[in-house]
């Protein structure tokens, strides 16, 4: 049997990271402070998750304006939601091992 | 072991976010509740009024006779419309409050991606039949009143449950079918307008607090004491 953990993504280690693809993915966009307001974290603390998930290519990061201040939002790629997906069935798996 | 705990409690957290960005589940039970009684103790006085006004049936006529309003600005000026507002900003300052500390309480946000979304999509069925309503009166429809605030708020609460708890869809397929039945029967809209407004709103704030409140109370319990 093939260890199951090698199917679990690494990049979804932390649970910031998490909670930001688990919003994506249910919400067409969110902004910066929504998921502050959502995730329960600092704004510094998150910017650094949100920076890795986009190198990564999982999340993209649209600049936008609401009057003068800068709103900006983010969205899922076809890549990170395909990732997110394994890594949903790579968790199952392992619960499944129990059985 | 462990690593299956650490993925169970993975999925848990994943399916809270989602829960949390897309629904606003912070409606409390005891908003509806709260809701219910307010609308029942409208009703009572209303219905006191169009009993001393001469009898419940045939509300258009009644109107008519004892206040002969014949134009919106009559009908705005009513002791039964007064009523319907003070009814009206009375259930919704207490379902706000319980919703407020229900939200405080499990640490969310109440203004939020989730609450603007149900607001909107509560506040376009009511906007809209806010106006029909507004006509009906315009026109001396007096007796589709009740029945037309059933329909749109049932409507209303149909499209929004979407965006909060799911079994408001419930609470508005209710409301609808009263409001329907209550086309065929006008004159005795004061009643389907308490068991619409109240007696359901009641029945369903219990059982939402019964089925989500209640066990999360019984939990603060236990941690404290923990």
């Amino acid at each position: 049997m093939s260890n199951p953990i090698e199917n679990l993504n690494k990049t979804f280690d932390s649970r910031v990271r998490l909670g930001i693809m688990s919003t994506l993915m249910v919400n067409e966009q969110i902004s910066f402070n929504d998921l502050k307001q959502l995730i329960n974290v600092t704004d510094g603390n998150l910017a650094s998750h949100i920076k890795s998930l986009e190198d990564s290519g999982y999340i993209k990061v649209n600049k936008g304006f609401s009057g003068r201040k800068t709103n900006t939002t983010y969205t899922v790629t076809r890549v990170g939601e395909k990732a997110f997906q394994q890594h949903l069935a790579a968790l199952e798996k392992m619960i499944n091992t129990i059985k | 072991m462990d690593a299956q705990n650490q993925s169970l409690q993975d999925l848990q957290h994943i399916k809270k976010m989602m829960e949390r960005s897309s629904r606003f589940i912070s409606l409390s039970g005891l908003s509806g509740i709260s809701a219910g009684i307010c609308a029942l103790i409208g009703a009572w006085f209303a219905n006191n009024i169009i009993e001393r006004s001469g009898g419940m049936l045939g509300e258009g006529r009644i109107y008519k006779r004892d206040y002969s309003m014949d134009t919106l600005q009559e009908f705005m000026e009513s002791k039964l419309f007064n009523i319907a507002v003070i009814t009206l900003v009375g259930a919704l300052i207490f379902a706000f409050l319980f919703t407020y500390l229900r939200s405080k309480r499990n640490n969310i946000a109440i203004w939020g991606t989730a609450s603007r979304r149900l607001l909107t999509a509560v506040a376009i069925p009511m906007i809209a039949g806010g106006f029909y309503l507004l006509r009906e009166i315009q026109v001396g429809n007096y007796g589709l009143i009740a029945p037309g605030c059933l329909i749109f708020y049932g409507l209303a609460l149909v499209n929004g449950s979407k965006y909060t708890l799911n079994e408001v869809r419930y609470l508005g397929y209710g409301q609808i079918i009263l409001g329907i039945v209550n086309c065929w029967m006008m004159g005795y809209g004061v009643y389907f307008w308490a068991t619409g407004f109240g007696l359901l709103h009641i029945i369903y704030g219990i059982l939402m607090w019964y089925k989500y409140e209640r066990i999360t109370a019984g939990e603060q319990r236990s941690t404290i004491n923990a």
